[in-house]
């Protein structure tokens, strides 16, 4: 953890808004215990869009989810630290973190559809999260539910405000909630695969809409998504998730176009090009991720890596080892291999 | 071009709309593909490119056109020769959980098509699964277990090695890799690149991810509203679409790309309701360019330069 700290600049570190240490999110499965997050160190800073990348399950959901506490129960065991600007979100009474989630730290999920109320109209929807934190006249509330609608791009926000979710577009739907996301101007907003229900002409209008709002309200957006495209085209940074840990974390540049890790090369090598030579084979990275509680002892890539060797059996720690000073990777294979395999 | 395998005219489906009305969800597709290639065809939710799919096997009956296929109207055959030729004609579909019997071996449902539609026997059938598995990369001791024992990967894998049960000419593959993970999309992909070669395939490869039809297909149709709007090769597409449409389609793709992230124009507004889709051009409502011409008349699919075709009365230049 202290590599951590000294490997990130004083002046960022003054920026976090959300802080996560050593979180750890485990599920009570059939089979034993699942280690959806295990053991994950994040920080999120002040005006930035940071992407959380990963494929089914590799936690990333589990993850964003426990940060306002949204998978609380019997089978779900969370410990860690998760400080939104000092306080403690980590064991937070469920009154407390009503205070936080929806007003501070809002969420917005992929299925606008599931996550919508059907019997509601879409305006409505939007003036109760405005009035479940603020003590304003449902009349007030409902006029800027339609500024809102409004503001993300909804042509005709009046007529979209009296509509019911199923009336609604998937994109007019997605609008409405990243509406209700930004109802109470919070500071961090939590997006989970927001586009992936998209089609591409409708998810580069939410990703513009994404952008602009993290420009013009300075909020802070962490971006949970399994699309390298669209991480391309909107994070500041990313953090690369493989089995409930994070394995890559810098700047866009840093982990895109010069990667450490060699999870994050394959992924990034499987991924079929848009422009530049067709390859006749991709890359691919062979077997499957980890679905079950089994779980290596040591790198959880390991089983997958055509450069393991006996070093791998020890986890290894998330730290800067050649990259720039944000540039941290969990892989201890050295440089000099790591040279051939991302030349290869 | 080289010999065609599959020629389709005039074909068109309707659906009931909820208003009482007829919702045209091909509207008189003219396609032909060629035998040995790959065509991607591209488009967004609702234009119609499943439905295209479909009605080339026969799954959903067009109310209208022809699809001459092995010397034959396919919409025409009926009874035992439809059945011979459906031996022809394969489907792998999107979904790897919902398209295999969750109750039945392995090895029965990648045998089905031989036994149904090839009159094989019993035994040839096994000694031809057997190979089916290990081709795919299962192994032949896959055909004892059942689909809830794989991956999504392999149970995509499962779905291509039964569609390839009958030695088919013509495969439609319906977002084949859509739902898997991209490091196993890969895997399948390279799969499915393989087997179109060594087996002579001729594959109509539908998808929404233009990634994935650039690293398979030949060529590229794009659809829309119940429409091809372009073809042409994959090269001339990606080098620069002709229609404003593709055009748009592909600016939206996000790119990996290094450098700082483009300020790209999104298409404004959404797809017409297709029961009430607007006079002349059907994408003129969301156009850039649209003129007065383009409300008056409705464009015909025209060859702009040999192996392209476009629907629009103002086809953009591919830039050199």
């Amino acid at each position: 953890m202290t590599s951590l700290v000294e490997s990130r600049p004083t002046q960022a570190e003054a920026e976090a808004v959300l802080e996560v240490r050593d979180l750890r999110v485990h599920f009570d499965v059939p089979t034993g215990r699942l280690p959806a997050v295990d053991g994950v160190d994040l920080t999120l800073r002040k005006g930035e869009i940071l992407a959380l990348v990963g494929e089914s399950g590799s936690g990333k959901s589990a993850l964003s989810m426990s940060l306002v506490g949204l998978n609380r129960g019997p089978r779900t065991h969370v410990s860690g630290s998760v400080s939104f600007r000092g306080r403690e979100l980590v064991g937070a009474s469920e009154r407390e973190l009503r205070t936080v989630r929806g007003k501070e730290v809002a969420v917005v999920f992929q299925d606008a559809l599931a996550a919508l109320n059907p019997l509601h109209r879409a305006g409505t929807q939007v003036a109760e999260t405005i009035r479940a934190h603020a003590d304003v006249p449902r009349a007030t509330a409902a006029s800027r539910a339609v500024e809102l609608l409004g503001e993300v791009g909804i042509a005709g926000p009046e007529r979209a405000s009296r509509a019911y979710p199923h009336q609604l577009s998937g994109g007019m739907r997605q609008r409405v909630m990243i509406a209700m996301g930004l109802a109470n101007d919070p500071a961090v907003l939590i997006a989970d695969e927001p586009t992936t229900a998209l089609d591409v002409t409708i998810q580069a209008q939410v990703l513009a809409l994404l952008k602009r709002v993290q420009r013009d309200h300075g909020t802070s957006v962490l971006l949970i998504t399994h699309d390298l495209g669209v991480v391309a085209e909107v994070a500041d940074r990313v953090a690369v998730m493989y089995a409930g840990r994070i394995v890559e974390q810098g700047t866009r540049d840093e982990v895109l176009f010069r990667p450490q890790h060699p999870y994050t090369m394959g992924l990034l090598g499987s991924v079929p090009p848009l422009e530049g030579p067709v390859p006749e084979r991709l890359p691919a990275i062979a077997g499957s991720p980890p679905s079950g509680i089994e779980r290596p002892n040591g790198c959880g890539f390991s089983p997958r890596c055509a450069f393991a060797h006996d070093a791998c059996g020890e986890r290894p720690e998330l730290r800067r080892r050649h990259g720039g000073a944000g540039h941290l990777d969990a892989c201890v294979l050295p440089e000099a291999i790591r040279a051939v395999r991302s030349a290869g | 071009m080289s010999e065609m395998l599959l020629s389709a005219r005039g074909l068109r489906v309707e659906y009931p709309s909820r208003a009482g009305g007829r919702v045209r969800a091909l509207r008189d597709v003219d396609l032909d593909i060629a035998r040995g290639e790959t065509l991607g065809l591209v488009g967004e939710s609702g234009c119609g490119k499943s439905t295209l799919g479909r009605a080339l096997l026969r799954v959903v009956e067009p109310s209208a056109g022809r699809i001459e296929f092995l010397g034959a109207d396919l919409t025409r055959l009926r009874g035992r020769r439809l059945r011979r030729t459906r031996a022809e004609l394969q489907m792998v579909f999107q979904d790897p959980f919902g398209s295999l019997n969750p109750r039945r071996r392995i090895a029965d449902i990648v045998a089905e098509p031989l036994l149904r539609s090839r009159g094989a026997s019993r035994a040839e059938a096994d000694r031809a699964v057997s190979e089916l598995l290990d081709l795919v990369g299962l192994g032949a001791e896959a055909g004892d277990r059942k689909p809830h024992e794989f991956s999504g990967g392999q149970r995509q894998r499962i779905g291509i090695a039964r569609a390839l049960a009958s030695s088919p000419q013509f495969v439609v593959a319906d977002e084949a890799v859509s739902a898997l993970d991209v490091s196993i999309q890969a895997q399948v992909l390279n799969l499915l690149s393989d087997l179109v070669r060594d087996r002579g395939l001729t594959m109509l490869f539908i998808s929404h991810d233009l990634g994935v039809v650039r690293n398979i297909a030949d060529r590229v149709a794009v659809m829309y509203l119940g429409q091809i709007i372009e073809v042409a090769s994959r090269d001339d597409f990606f080098a620069g679409p002709a229609h404003p449409y593709s055009q748009a389609l592909l600016s939206s793709v996000p790119v990996l790309r290094p450098g700082p992230a483009r300020e790209q124009q999104p298409l404004e507004g959404e797809l017409p309701d297709p029961a009430d889709p607007p006079e002349g051009c059907l994408f003129r409502t969301r156009c850039p360019f649209a003129t007065d011409d383009c409300r008056a008349r409705r464009p015909e699919l025209r060859e702009i330069a040999p192996g392209r075709s476009v629907r629009c009365h103002l086809p953009l230049l591919p830039s050199e």
